[in-house]
């Protein structure tokens, strides 16, 4: 620690002794500089996010109503809608949901309140790290393998959940342990000094308490399975689908996938029409967003006064 | 009682052992169709052929066009990512007032959040006509503007661990700075930066899995011909661009066409685990405090 404070001591003390007006002036311009590079970045990151939500309602807003929220695709762009790619969305996230909560819970309270340092944890851990940064059309190479061929479950609704499921379990797992490790230790203690079981005080006092923080993780998922295409397209989700899906086994498709199908085609029409499902999937992972943000800062507010 | 407390355990054992069965099924995936590939093509074909052309009656089978465009579009996504990215986070950590974070924050996690497909339409139907009117020559299918775009999304990734970094950086360490009479860019460029960077270099190298493994963005902007170029006006295709390609096609299973994707999958997937294994390596090492 020592040598690392002075190192750079030693090399830096002539320079920054030694205040001559050009090495003043040199440093102004940095600064200069650096208020120039920090601008240009906000101004590029803010500008696109801006620019991008213009440019979508500009096209897609005079497309947007009724007849386009419940139409099927058509061949014509003025008569297509977003009705079975919206129905596809809906029950892909309802199953979704139903498949990964219980079990990235599970694996959450089993990493914090159960495992013991060993190399099957450590391997866990690195593993849902590695999991967490795995490009999702690999999950949907997985998918395609594993559900569509190994199980024999075709290229359905359910191959499609259970694909997505994979693919936020990560999300979810990381988020259910961070908010359950922040339950404090002396909960617990109470807890077992009153005669509760491990199970008991899971259940009644760490759950409870963690319930917020794993909510927000969990709409975060939501939105990211909402919004994603690449790992449904690879397990063979199609992309012209006029029907609702009305069981487990049903093809179907989704919206950013009629979204894409549409952005690929050349006619104008269809650009429109994407732009107007855009319009609509841009509301839904905003309000998602907003609201799982919303929850943080209220829970960040309550955990602040707490610990006053 | 007893017996429903060691069942509750093995089942919750059950649910973390999921993700190694998933790892597991991407590996066994992965192999038993690429396995099945290589009998077909040789390795050094894969790997030394200049063209990949499995559709063709003539067919080739070398990789390169592929992972050509995928580092094409990943360099320019990381030349625009990385340095808006450091200096965000510099600003953020060390400048912003408090008030500024609380807006600025939200709207870098929204930019995060945005589907990749809207990318995609923003990439193809506003970026490159914008860029055509200063660059003439710029094809509707490139590498730059769907590049540009890919840097603007995983901006937010690079500036928020990078912050998360630079907050490691002990106050005395800045104090100590301060007290040298250095200002306020000083210790932040010759103290805070220095200090933090195996934690930046774990967000650049992250942010470089995330840009390879982006599919929907690319697919639809970048276009969809292997090209071995290293002009960024002209159409690539990428690794994730192909398998989507491939997959939009009612490719048969068991087909030689079927099976690429599985060996591009390969590819990929050894890339982002190489990557992503470093960066886990490197936060593990120096960020626990």
């Amino acid at each position: 620690m020592m040598t690392l404070l002075e190192a750079p001591i030693i090399e830096k003390k002539e320079s920054w002794m030694v205040t001559k007006p050009r090495r003043k002036a040199k440093l102004r311009l940095m600064e200069i500089l650096f208020a120039i590079g920090v601008s240009i970045s906000l101004f590029i990151g803010l500008g696109t996010l801006l620019a991008l939500i213009i440019d979508v309602c500009i096209d897609g807003l005079p497309r947007l109503n009724w007849q386009f929220l419940t139409s099927f695709p058509s061949r014509r762009p003025a008569e297509a809608g977003i009705l079975a790619a919206l129905g596809g969305s809906i029950g892909l996230i309802l199953i979704t949901i139903i498949v990964s909560v219980p079990i990235g819970v599970g694996a959450a309270i089993y990493l914090e309140e159960y495992s013991r340092k060993n190399k099957l944890t450590d391997l866990i851990e690195i593993n849902i790290a590695n999991l967490a940064g795995t490009p999702s059309i690999i999950y949907g190479l997985l998918g395609l393998g594993l559900f569509v061929r190994f199980f024999g479950l075709e290229r359905s609704l359910i191959s499609g959940a259970l694909t997505l499921s994979l693919l936020v379990l990560p999300i979810i797992i990381i988020a259910a342990r961070e908010s359950i490790r922040r339950v404090p230790q002396t909960i617990r203690e109470a807890s077992f000094a009153l005669g509760a079981t491990k199970w008991q005080t899971i259940r009644d006092h760490v759950l409870p308490m963690a319930f917020p923080g794993t909510l927000t993780g969990i709409i975060l998922a939501v939105s990211r399975a909402i919004g994603e295409t690449a790992p449904l397209i690879t397990m063979g989700a199609l992309t012209y689908v006029a029907f609702l899906p009305d069981s487990l086994k049903s093809p179907f498709t989704a919206l950013p996938i009629q979204i894409f199908n549409w952005v690929s085609r050349p006619q104008k029409g269809f650009h429109e029409n994407a732009a107007a499902g855009i319009v609509v999937l841009l509301l839904v992972t905003f309000l998602l967003n907003a609201f799982a943000l919303f929850l943080r800062d209220r829970l960040q507010k309550k955990s602040g006064i707490k610990s006053m | 009682m007893k017996n429903k407390e060691a069942f509750l355990k093995y089942l919750f054992l059950a649910c973390a052992l999921v993700s190694i069965l998933t790892t597991g099924g991407i590996i066994y995936v992965l192999l038993f169709e690429t396995i099945a590939f290589f009998k077909e093509v040789s390795i050094i074909e894969f790997l030394t052929d200049k063209e990949w052309t499995p559709l063709f009656v003539n067919k080739h089978f070398g990789i390169a066009p592929l992972v050509c465009g995928t580092v094409l579009t990943s360099v320019i996504a990381l030349a625009v990512a990385l340095p808006m990215g450091l200096l965000v986070a510099v600003y953020l950590s060390e400048y912003a007032p408090a008030q500024i974070r609380r807006v600025l924050k939200p709207v870098f996690e929204i930019l995060a959040g945005i589907p990749t497909v809207v990318y995609g339409y923003f990439a193809l139907l506003f970026v490159t006509p914008l860029l055509q009117k200063f660059i003439p020559s710029l094809q509707g299918f490139n590498a730059l503007g769907p590049g540009i775009v890919l840097g603007v999304m995983i901006l937010p990734l690079v500036s928020s661990l990078s912050e998360d970094a630079l907050y490691s950086v002990p106050t005395s360490l800045k104090a100590a700075g301060y007290a040298l009479g250095a200002t306020k860019l000083q210790v932040c460029f010759s103290v805070v930066v220095p200090t933090a960077f195996p934690g930046i270099i774990a967000a650049f190298i992250l942010a470089m899995s995330r840009a390879i493994g982006e599919t929907m963005l690319l697919a639809i902007a970048a276009g969809q011909m292997p090209n071995l170029t290293l002009n960024p006006l002209e159409a690539v295709e990428t690794m994730t661009a192909y398998i989507v390609q491939i997959s939009l096609g009612d490719t048969p299973h068991g087909t030689i066409e079927y099976r690429t994707i599985f060996a591009v999958g390969t590819v990929l997937f050894l890339m982002t685990l190489v990557l992503n294994t470093i960066s886990y390596r490197i936060r593990e090492r120096f960020i626990r405090i």
